[in-house]
């Protein structure tokens, strides 16, 4: 018997097990929303924006390792789910988003909010397209969520005119498919691998660096019996950072433009970087003909692409992380690299990550006290200086996640995408590492949050700048800061060169702002009040809190490493 | 940097040509021809591509374009026996008889149809290598006023017996 698009779209999303979908009504998706108001079993969630919106499919994807779902409509509610589909890309998150169509006869007559969205998104999805004929619908959609989580994970966009939704047809939704064009990695190739680990053995100072891969594929245990086996030091890029906990003795630290100096000092001087799930981004090589220059390279990726794109490696080996170091384990034998952790930690001692304790409420003050009262935390952070502090400081075991826009770097992501990881995390405490400029840019998704009943707790770093152009500004520019004070008014000197006495009053106040959405304040000005304030939030179970923490115009995100210098370059005060 | 060629099955699909070309513009390859034509599977559309490019770029470009889902299959036809030729159609306008009879002793050498003719225009219709068909294009603009060219871009596939490209 025939059943309708809509009734089919419900259907598929039932077998595909969705729980939550994230959705924003409009003109051409009313009847998917309307058929998802007569079922039960699927959660939908409103946001207020739809840029909110999947960042929060994104948070709830990347924290429980399922298909984030996002429904839009047609034109603007398509266009603005464009950032999020690229920040997703970017980092290898799972989604299906639909997107509502005009009907297939009124494509091409530039109808009442029609865009060509496909068109659009081809260069930041997976897989995008329009489904033109009813009965492709149900292998579409089967199809979608398939690439989206397979392979090298990402967003995938399915574009469904008004009328397939409407239209009769057949009423299957295929349990497998079959793309001849797409086959994901399901193998790995000994050969390649034993020669990969053979350089390891023989290397003095062999260095693994592990990237968001190990994250994404869960291989975080098999990672760290692998290091104690072999005791090969770790180094991890911003998105890789967590694949072994942070206090692990063998963990060096970040490395890349914010990384720890050790780290940075031994990717310069390690003879084997054995690197896992990593694409060498710019951020993690700077310049590239300084980059690892003693070292012969390895390079496992799930995706072939990735491999001698940026870095020229030795031995690429084409797996996904968990297969490889099933093998790896298999073989593992015990080196002797104590000589080299020596040197290691030497360098650590030269220039540590500076713990300040004598300016008040510094950076460091606040995630320390961030580490201690967290046992058991999802961290979601926006983008900027707290991020890369955040990078720095926290302290991730088995129990704690991190979730960060790594590869687009996106501004407003951090509060949605708190939701959405609550929203798929409601037993686990979901803690937002924001700034003033970020949480501005989605502030609107609180009503979300309070609404949902999601009670994240927002630590706001606010220190009245966009502050990591204004560092730029102040190393780089001459203190020229321009466009950046976020107090600036009209009314200011042309050439202000910092806070004073005249500056006018934040806006908006951030407290009060919390509380007109029903969500609770604290603002915190002592480094003494941290501790209790995140206590209180703590206690919140019906609304998210907001702490405002009140920190100094003049923090730095050190060491840095200037965009395009090596990476043993680094500015350290 | 050199000239390569890729031949690559796709999926006959909405969008799958902007989705290649799209790549191209996206990721600045330099992208010197692309022609597309079903083939003997009406699901199944062939493309002809020429990029220049040095090594480590025309590897990158095999690899994305393999991880395209609408992608079925790269084949790097670069160094292998392959038979490659393209349409060209040369209108020469404005000539006299003369030069008509010198159009005529062109055509002849080069192996290429007359197809049309008209009071002071000849119409050449070619299916040569691209080279031949730059180097016939140069010897009309220099010897004659006005000369209109269209062409379709080259299509390659493998040799069976020959070591022909």
């Amino acid at each position: 018997m025939d059943i309708t698009g809509r009734k089919l779209f419900v259907k598929a999303l039932q077998e595909e097990g969705v729980d939550t979908v994230f959705g924003y009504p409009g003109g051409t998706v009313t009847d998917l929303f309307d058929e998802l108001y007569k079922q039960e079993g699927i959660e939908v969630v409103l946001p207020r924006h739809e840029q909110g919106l999947i960042h929060e499919a994104e948070g709830y994807a990347r924290s429980t390792g399922k298909v984030g779902v996002c429904l839009v409509t047609s034109g603007p509610g398509a266009t603005n789910i464009i950032t999020g589909l690229a920040d997703a890309h970017y980092d290898s998150i799972p989604l299906v988003c639909f997107t509502g169509q005009v009907p297939l006869s009124l494509i091409g007559n530039d109808a009442f909010q029609e865009v060509d969205i496909v068109g659009m998104t081809r260069s930041v999805t997976k897989y995008g397209v329009t489904v033109r004929r009813r009965e492709d619908l149900g292998r579409i959609i089967k199809m979608a969520f398939y690439i989206a989580a397979t392979g090298k994970p990402g967003p995938v966009l399915i574009d469904i005119p008004k009328d397939i939704q409407t239209a009769p047809g057949p009423a299957e939704y295929p349990s497998n498919v079959q793309i001849r064009g797409y086959k994901p990695n399901e193998s790995v190739h000994i050969g390649q691998l034993k020669k990969a680990y053979k350089l390891l053995r023989s290397a003095q100072k062999p260095l693994i660096l592990a990237g968001g891969g190990i994250n994404i594929a869960g291989a975080n245990d098999k990672l760290a019996a692998f290091v104690e086996k072999t005791q090969v030091p770790v180094v991890t890029t911003i998105m890789g950072k967590g694949a072994i906990p942070t206090s692990h003795p063998l963990y060096v630290g970040n490395s890349g433009m914010h990384g720890k100096y050790a780290a940075n000092m031994a990717v310069s001087r390690c003879d084997v970087l054995f690197s896992i799930g990593t694409r060498f981004n710019d951020r993690i090589t700077g310049d590239l003909n300084e980059f690892a220059p003693r070292a012969k390279i390895v390079h496992i990726d799930v995706d072939t692409a990735s491999i001698s794109r940026n870095v020229v490696v030795d031995v690429p080996v084409v797996s996904d992380a968990n297969l490889a170091l099933d093998k790896l384990l298999e073989w593992a034998e015990t080196k002797d690299t104590e000589a080299w952790q020596k040197e290691i930690a030497a360098w650590d001692r030269e220039n540590p990550l500076e713990m300040r304790r004598d300016g008040g409420m510094t950076p460091q003050m606040i995630f320390e006290q961030i580490n201690k009262t967290f046992s058991e935390a999802i961290y979601v952070t926006d983008v900027g200086q707290h991020q890369m502090w955040a990078t720095q400081y926290l302290e991730l075991d088995s129990w704690h996640r991190l979730i960060t826009s790594g590869g687009l770097g996106t501004m407003g992501f951090g509060l949605p995408a708190a939701i959405g990881a609550k929203i798929g995390n409601p037993d686990k405490e979901v803690v937002c590492i924001t700034g003033d400029g970020g949480l501005q840019m989605n502030i609107q998704e609180m009503a979300t949050a309070v609404t949902q009943g999601a009670p994240v707790i927002i630590c706001l770093l606010n220190n009245y700048y966009l502050g990591m152009v204004r560092q730029m500004q102040q190393l780089f520019y001459g203190k020229r800061y321009e466009a950046t004070c976020l107090r600036r008014r009209k009314s200011c000197p042309p050439n202000c060169k910092g806070p004073n006495p005249a500056c006018p009053p934040y806006s908006p106040d951030f407290i009060a702002l919390a509380e007109s959405y029903g969500a609770h304040g604290i603002r915190v000005e002592n480094q003494e009040d941290i501790r209790s304030a995140l206590e209180q939030a703590r206690t919140y179970k019906d609304a998210p809190t907001s702490i405002e923490l009140m920190i100094s115009t003049d923090e730095l995100v050190l060491p840095m490493v200037k965009s395009g210098n090596p990476m043993s370059e680094m500015i350290l005060k | 940097m050199k000239n390569r060629w890729i031949a690559l099955y796709v999926e006959n699909q909405v969008g799958v040509l902007a989705k290649v070309s799209g790549l191209f513009s996206g990721k600045s390859y330099n992208l010197q021809s692309l022609t597309v034509g079903t083939t003997e599977d009406e699901t199944v559309s062939r493309m002809t591509i020429c990029v220049t490019s040095d090594d480590i770029t025309f590897e990158q470009i095999k690899k994305q374009l393999n991880r395209m889902v609408e992608v079925i299959k790269v084949i790097d036809l670069t160094d292998v026996p392959i038979h490659m030729k393209e349409i060209l159609f040369a209108k020469v306008l404005q000539i006299s008889a003369a030069e008509k009879l010198e159009v005529f002793q062109i055509a002849q050498v080069f192996h290429v149809e007359v197809a049309d003719i008209g009071n002071d225009s000849v119409l050449l219709e070619c299916k040569l290598t691209e080279r031949r068909n730059n180097e016939l294009i140069a010897l009309l603009k220099s010897k004659f006023r006005r000369v209109e060219v269209v062409r379709g871009g080259s299509v390659a596939i493998e040799s069976i017996s020959t070591s022909c490209r």
